[in-house]
């Protein structure tokens, strides 16, 4: 093997570099300086997850590659990091309130801003072994800050549950890479797409093995047990970050590694694709019905959302992932505005999580109330909110692609979904109010805004956002 | 002609108004509500008149659609396309003149959240209009879909007793047939390559697509018009929905599966449309006097014109796939007067149920003798209702019934008996509650109607009587494309035949 050293540039990966050295600078300061830092730290990290994001803008434009073409950074992967990297930032705002009350710990920036060079470093694996290497640095920092809450008993559980069951998905995971390994010689992605010409009972397997892991970090049916105790368990600002940029990357894999490493065998992923998303549409669909608590709703909601988001990989064309792309971003906005709102929801500094408590919210608190409604019907899919616009994109791909028996389970169980979105809105909106709940701190405030108003207004400019996911998805094909 | 895209002013400026209101109705609750009202029926006032600038500037000699606006939007053949022709602009025209009367008849009705209601009405309205003037499927959609969430708000928060049972049964039924027409949408979309619906009309689809378009259309106009079976969620919506919510549900939502009938089934799918239409008529005549005879036996003032408004709108169905232009003429000429005539009829029940609050049938009785006014108001709307010559209601089911029975005989017959049966429960609803004995001691200071409720209803009494004896500037509106309609509709149909006789 010849080791060219333009190969090895490291502009590409500069902003990977920033991240992971700002972070652990962080760590030093807050080492040394002990628990009196926590805000600061806090901002810093913010401010570092800013710059990263421009740097990752401002890198030379059109396809980089580098490490020997087993890091790449293309308008696809901008555009996730830029997502996800928004989401993380996202979180350590929503975290203040917990940062300050419940638990003073610093190094909770610094797991975030871990996790999140992780997930970067997923985006833009090319190749088996550095998708493996992201997906264990995210993961790692992810089962700790899931027990962030040390004291709290749920918070433990919900990070132990969430390690065990992560360590056996990523174990599977990577007996799936050593299979397509095996079977096709290669662990570069374009390599093996060179290889697995025809569909061969091993590179299925690997296939298969290889998509435990990665559907069971977006919670995507039959893999989805701990969404519901991990979302209850952790920490509320965490489990919005679990619900979003985790996903964001883990799909992101997803996407790539089935359209560049196997667009030869679509054929079989499709089947496996396709089952899992109507699996998850309808668990998501049914399971939230019976739920009181808002954190376990959320839940079930997000495998619901993660199977319709599968729907645009289903197609497996560039409609597709044009369709998974804008959903990503979509969902991510709808997520933080509803966690925000859980965060707000506090009487007399006691925050509550049971549906039941929300009656009559939209005498008491009627922006909050409305805003929150909106993001409701918008996870509804009902137009002309941006759910609405997401649901559609991938759907779209699918009629496209001929597959109309999951478009047509995709758009019922949609209408399942609706009720029990519905019947939160319900309690907010028709019952007795039960007293008003605390004035919201500044940022909920202003996450909440903003997700509201890219909610409403969305369907007056969705421009943007089209372009940029056309833009991305043409970079895998 | 006009320079200014009126058609998108008048779509949105209840919005702007729903949104000036947000920010201008503050302060201590009663005047908030005051400058509320006040701005609500100011907002739906100018709205009305710029509406009537396209009725002005309409040229009604001209099938094709006029005042038409583009504009780029979702990018991929998915645009901004406004325009109107004279099948939506009558059905414009009567949302926007609907609207300030719903907002009058809230006057003193709503006393909580009157800020909230205010500005549901008004981004229903805006909502309502653009359902109509969409000449864009998915921005059709979008509209359409889009009304669901105030009218859920409506029903849900000032509604009756069993308001949550009726706005989520509401909600659901309508969603799952729209949901199933979106999906024809992206078919549509992935077959022609566009969603603008002048160029789909031109289009010639293929049979299989027609076919399976044609269903999942029907899925969702058929829940919304609402056609036997799927009817049932429209008597518990009516029912507990705040007096503007029946009157809105009766005279416009109502009226969206009609025009969606009239705007897509039939010319889009016009094979589909001729291999269906025995399918819609079965299902008209069994609506006509199954619903007939369900209204005979209610106890509740609403829900049995609910169960009325159901028959009307098989006489509107019939009318539509007759195919014929005095089906379709007639069709379109019982939406308006029933958008006209089941409106008054709700307000009717308004005025005695907030003096009494209770919409029994058997709780009255004897009102004449207290409300002479208001026996005469409701006495025409009965009639109407019924059909009677001279009243707008006997125009629409006599073309209708024309346009019918030159096609299926059997289907005209079954309709006409229709006729007979909305007399009799129409008329003893009007008999239990105005005619007879004053016996009941709540009624004994019953007071007749107010002069604003007169103000409310002298434009119904007018319209009702006007397009009942001279029906023609609605037809004439609607004549020339009403014409193309149906000679395409024919075409497309003859071609077929005749390929299939070698």
């Amino acid at each position: 093997m010849n080791l060219n050293v333009a190969d090895y540039s490291l502009l590409p990966v500069l902003p990977e570099i920033v991240l992971a050295l700002g972070a652990m600078a962080l760590l030093m300061l807050g080492a040394y300086r002990g628990g009196q830092t926590v805000r600061m730290v806090t901002v810093l990290a913010v401010v570092l997850l800013a710059v990263v994001l421009m740097l990752e803008l401002m890198l030379p434009a059109g396809r980089l590659t580098t490490f020997g073409g087993s890091f790449v950074v293309d308008d696809y992967a901008r555009y996730l990091k830029a997502v996800m990297l928004v989401a993380s930032a996202a979180t350590l705002v929503i975290s203040r309130g917990f940062l300050t009350f419940q638990a003073r710990i610093f190094e909770y920036s610094i797991l975030v801003l871990l996790s999140s060079v992780g997930m970067m470093v997923l985006i833009s694996a090319s190749d088996l072994i550095l998708l493996y290497l992201g997906y264990e640095l995210m993961s790692l920092a992810l089962y700790v800050v899931a027990a962030s809450h040390r004291d709290n008993l749920k918070s433990t559980e919900a990070g132990l549950k969430y390690f065990v069951l992560g360590a056996l998905s990523s174990g599977m995971m990577l007996y799936g890479a050593s299979l397509i390994y095996g079977f096709t010689g290669t662990v570069e992605f374009a390599g093996i797409a060179a290889a697995a010409k025809t569909g061969s009972i091993g590179v299925l397997f690997g296939i298969v093995f290889l998509l435990v892991g990665l559907c069971f970090k977006i919670s995507i049916v039959p893999f989805h047990m701990w969404t519901p105790d991990v979302y209850e368990g952790a920490p509320t600002p965490i489990t919005a970050f679990f619900a979003s940029a985790p996903k964001v990357a883990a799909l992101a894999m997803m996407v790539r590694v089935l359209l560049t490493a196997f667009p030869n065998v679509t054929h079989d992923w499709q089947q496996i694709v396709t089952f899992v998303s109507i699996a998850s549409m309808a668990l998501g669909s049914f399971g939230a019905i019976g739920q009181k608590n808002i954190k376990r709703l959320m839940a079930y909601s997000s495998i619901g959302h993660m199977g319709f988001a599968l729907v645009g990989l289903a197609a497996g064309t560039a409609q597709g992932a044009q369709g998974v792309l804008i959903y990503l971003a979509i969902y991510v906005a709808m997520t933080f505005g509803s966690f925000s709102f859980i965060l707000a929801l506090k009487r007399n500094g006691r925050s509550f999580e049971q549906i039941s408590d929300f009656a009559g919210l939209s005498r008491t608190n009627p922006y909050l109330a409305f805003m929150f409604a909106m993001l409701l019907f918008s996870l509804a899919g009902i137009p002309p909110l941006a759910g609405f616009f997401a649901k559609f994109y991938v759907f779209l791909a699918a009629i496209q692609a001929g597959l109309y028996p999951l478009a047509v389970i995709g758009v019922l169980t949609s209408v399942v979904g609706a009720f029990y979105y519905l019947a939160i809105i319900k309690t907010m909106f028709f019952d007795e109010a039960k007293g008003a709940v605390d004035p919201m701190t500044g940022e909920l405030g202003t996450v909440l805004t903003l997700a509201g108003i890219f909610n409403l207004l969305y369907f007056a400019y969705p421009g943007p956002l089209v372009s940029a996911a056309t833009a991305a998805a043409k970079s895998l094909f | 002609m006009t320079t200014w895209p009126v058609l998108s002013v008048t779509t949105f400026l209840p919005t702007a108004g729903a949104l000036l209101l947000y920010l201008l109705a503050r302060g201590n609750e009663a005047s908030a509500a005051r400058n509320a009202r006040w701005i609500a029926l100011w907002t739906t006032i100018i709205t009305f008149a710029v509406s009537l600038v396209l009725l002005v500037h309409f040229d009604s000699s001209q099938p094709g659609f006029q005042f038409e606006e583009h504009g780029q939007w979702l990018g991929a053949a998915m645009n901004y396309h406004m325009g109107v022709d004279g099948i939506s602009l009558p059905l414009v025209i009567l949302t926007t003149s609907i609207l300030p009367f719903c907002i009058l008849a809230s006057w003193r009705a709503i006393q909580v959240r009157v800020r909230e209601y205010m500005m549901a009405f008004l981004v229903l309205e805006t909502l309502m209009v653009g359902t109509f003037s969409a000449l864009d499927l998915v921005l059709f959609y979008l509209f359409f879909e889009g009304g669901l969430i105030p009218m859920f708000l409506i029903i849900g928060v000032w509604g009756g007793p069993r308001r949550v049972y009726a706005s989520f049964k509401f909600f659901l039924y309508t969603l799952l047939g729209s949901v199933l027409m979106l999906l024809a949408i992206m078919a549509l979309y992935a077959q022609t390559g566009t969603t603008d619906i002048p160029t789909l009309m031109t289009t010639n689809l293929p049979y299989r697509l027609q076919t399976w378009a044609w269903l999942a259309f029907f899925a969702s106009f058929a829940v919304k018009m609402p056609m036997w079976p799927v009817h049932t969620w429209l008597p518990d919506a009516h029912v507990e929905a705040p007096t503007a919510g029946s009157v809105i549900l009766a005279s416009i939502l109502l009226k969206m599966g009609g025009y969606g009938f009239l705007r897509f089934s039939l010319p889009m799918f016009p094979l589909a449309s001729h291999d269906f239409a025995p399918l819609i008529w079965t299902l008209s005549a069994i609506a006509i006097i199954y619903t007939s005879l369900v209204a005979l036996v209610q106890e509740d003032m609403k829900k049995l014109i609910a169960y009325s408004s159901v028959a009307h709108m098989g006489f509107v169905t019939m009318g539509i796939f007759a195919g014929t232009v005095q089906g379709v003429a007639g069709g379109m000429f019982q939406m308006i007067s029933h958008g006209i005539v089941s409106g008054a009829l709700f307000l009717c029940v308004g005025v005695i149920y907030d003096r009494l609050h209770t919409r029994e049938i058997a709780a009255y009785g004897g009102l004449v003798n207290r409300m002479p006014l208001y026996a005469f108001t409701f006495l025409l709307f009965t009639m109407a209702n019924v059909g009677l010559p001279g009243t707008s209601g006997f125009i629409g089911e006599f073309l209708s019934l024309i346009g019918t029975f030159k096609v299926s005989v059997t289907t005209a017959i079954f309709a006409t008996t229709g006729v007979i049966l909305s007399a009799a429960y129409a008329l003893s609803l009007y008999r239990k509650i105005v005619f007879g004995q004053l016996a009941k001691a709540s009624l004994a200071s019953i007071k007749d109607m107010t002069g604003r409720e007169i103000m409310i209803f002298a434009p119904f009494i007018i319209l009702t009587i006007l397009f009942g004896v001279y029906p023609k500037p609605v037809l004439d509106i609607s004549a020339a494309s009403i014409h193309q309609l149906v000679e395409n509709y024919g075409a497309a149909v003859h071609a077929v035949k005749a390929a299939a006789l070698p």
